[in-house]
């Protein structure tokens, strides 16, 4: 679905992203961990098109998308819920969720899958005329993956949905990554917390200073002395 | 007359004014919100208008013809000043955009200058209706249509950027424009909806001003265009229930010093509340209080 080949992203003088190359098939969970400062999120950012890269491409479904336009790629089925959520925090919960859905016209689905969202963040529901910028981090965390999922893509890019929240919070948020994929929606996970990332996901990769240095199955990572060592703490 | 019936009087001018303040604090307030940009060619829309309409009341065309195509002429105009002089400024430094925007309102002032001479030029009040009686104070119609135009404006407005998607879009850009892209909304249309609606505002001030303020000239924009300014600053720049508070009381304090205190220290008197909000409450009293990220 989402295949990243020999991507170079700059920032002025730096070399950010050096040549990496990566690829998501349908109804995978896979997840990119690393270091602060690794890449993850400029790679998230390439991707859904609010940097551009140097050179190399971005394909979803076989069309390089490095040159569509970001507020495009949405309609094309990817989502993104942005590092620090980034929630509209002066709108309440139930336009930050309308604003997700804002590049699709069909009225009846808009309402149907904010019925189903409501369903899977109850909290929500409850909270649906606060402003986003009174909910918890927590509360904030499930708005955002809410918002990606109005846009009802097909491939949804998570940015470090744990960052910030407490232990039994980031359970709760991994077992509804979990759920959103099962529903059928392909998931890239980027996430400092590698022993959460690597249990749910179907295959990893690890990014350090730009570049791939491993890949494999969620449970190799796992047990890899290296990614043991370096993420996992022993 | 009587005091009492002066100070209904004051009130009057100052609605009036505030009302047109308003309009064109609207403007200010919500490019900045957008564009983080203080447009400093928004006061000469108002100039522009002013001529654009008069040229077209010349022509015979019926009034509302002549307000419409002056709105649609200030709108294009907005849109066109933010393609060529702000667009390619996006990623600049803001003192850069700020420096900008002036060049831009000395380009339409001398322009104007250069095409109509700098001798005022007579406004005929065309937009007339009789006058309302109460009691013994006479209210002239320039005065309530400029407030009826004015207050319905900014209902259709609020609730345009309350309820519709577009306005929802536009909240959102001006919040967090990387997020609002990730939703699929298109920053560069928004912000030329943005420009176009601040300018449409701006004709309808201009005509409404210089219906009650004739003649008119090429730099009668600047002053008006620095006192709304100082209204949305005053209400908090980037709200616009700010913008419209800070408008009315401006107005106010206006009439009232002229009425009260003189009519000389009356721009002393204002630029001296600019300068007090800025040291006592910089955000303006409906602002927030922008935290900047470390």
């Amino acid at each position: 679905m989402l295949k990243v080949e020999n991507l170079y992203v700059r920032y002025g003088m730096i070399e950010a992203i050096k040549g990496i190359s990566f690829e998501v098939n349908d109804g995978e969970i896979v997840t990119l961990i690393g270091a602060n400062g690794a890449g993850k999120t400029t790679t998230m950012h390439t991707i859904s098109g609010l940097l551009k890269p140097a050179s190399g491409a971005v394909l979803l479904d076989g069309t390089d998308i490095t040159k569509v336009p970001s507020h495009k790629i949405v309609s094309m089925g990817l989502a993104q819920v942005p590092e620090r959520r980034r929630v509209f925090a002066e709108q309440t919960v139930e336009e930050n969720l309308d604003l997700g859905a804002f590049t699709r016209k069909d009225k009846d689905g808009i309402k149907k899958d904010m019925e189903e969202v409501y369903e899977l963040f109850p909290r929500l529901k409850e909270r649906r005329t606060q402003l986003a910028g009174t909910l918890s981090g927590g509360e904030q965390q499930m708005l955002a993956m809410g918002r990606a999922l109005m846009a009802k893509p097909r491939i949804m890019l998570l940015d470090e949905p744990s960052m910030g929240l407490s232990p039994l919070l980031v359970n709760e948020i991994f077992r509804i990554i979990k759920d959103i994929n099962q529903r059928g929606t392909t998931v890239l996970l980027v996430e400092q917390n590698a022993k959460m990332a690597l249990a749910i996901a179907s295959r990893a990769y690890v990014l350090e200073t730009g570049k791939i240095t491993l890949e494999g199955t969620g449970e190799e990572l796992a047990r890899s002395e290296q990614v043991r060592k370096a993420y996992l703490g022993g | 007359m009587s005091a009492f019936n002066q100070f209904l009087m004051q009130l009057i001018n100052g609605l009036n004014i505030g009302s047109i303040y308003a309009l064109i604090a609207l403007g200010y307030t919500m490019v900045y919100g957008i564009a983080k940009l203080i447009n400093f060619a928004h006061g000469d829309i108002i100039m522009v208008g002013a001529y654009i309409s008069l040229v077209l009341l010349g022509t015979g065309l019926p009034w509302w013809l002549v307000c419409l195509l002056t709105i649609i002429a200030c709108a294009v105009l907005g849109v066109v000043m933010e393609k060529v002089a702000y667009k390619p400024l996006r990623k600049a430094s803001r003192i850069s955009l700020l420096i900008t925007a002036i060049g831009i309102s000395y380009l339409l002032e001398n322009l104007f200058q250069l095409i109509f001479t700098a001798n005022p030029k007579p406004y005929p009040g065309f937009i007339t209706l009789p006058p309302i009686v109460l009691g013994s104070i006479t209210i002239s119609s320039n005065y309530y249509i400029t407030f009826i135009v004015s207050v319905t404006l900014m209902i259709i407005l609020n609730l345009f950027v309350q309820k519709t998607n577009m306005g929802k879009a536009m909240r959102a850009v001006s919040e967090d424009e990387g997020a609002a892209r990730l939703m699929g909304i298109n920053v560069d249309t928004t912000i030329s909806l943005t420009f176009a609606i601040g300018s449409a505002l701006a004709a309808i001030a201009g005509i409404l001003y210089s219906n009650c303020y004739s003649p008119i000239n090429p730099t009668m924009g600047s002053l008006p265009g620095i006192k709304a300014f100082i209204a949305a600053v005053l209400g908090g720049i980037g709200s616009i229930p700010g913008a419209v508070l800070g408008a009315f009381i401006l107005g106010m304090v206006e009439a009232m010093t002229k009425a009260y205190i003189s009519s000389q220290f009356l721009d002393s008197i204002v630029f001296t509340i600019l300068i007090l909000m800025l040291i006592l409450k910089p955000a303006g009293i409906l602002g927030r209080n922008v935290k900047e990220k470390v």
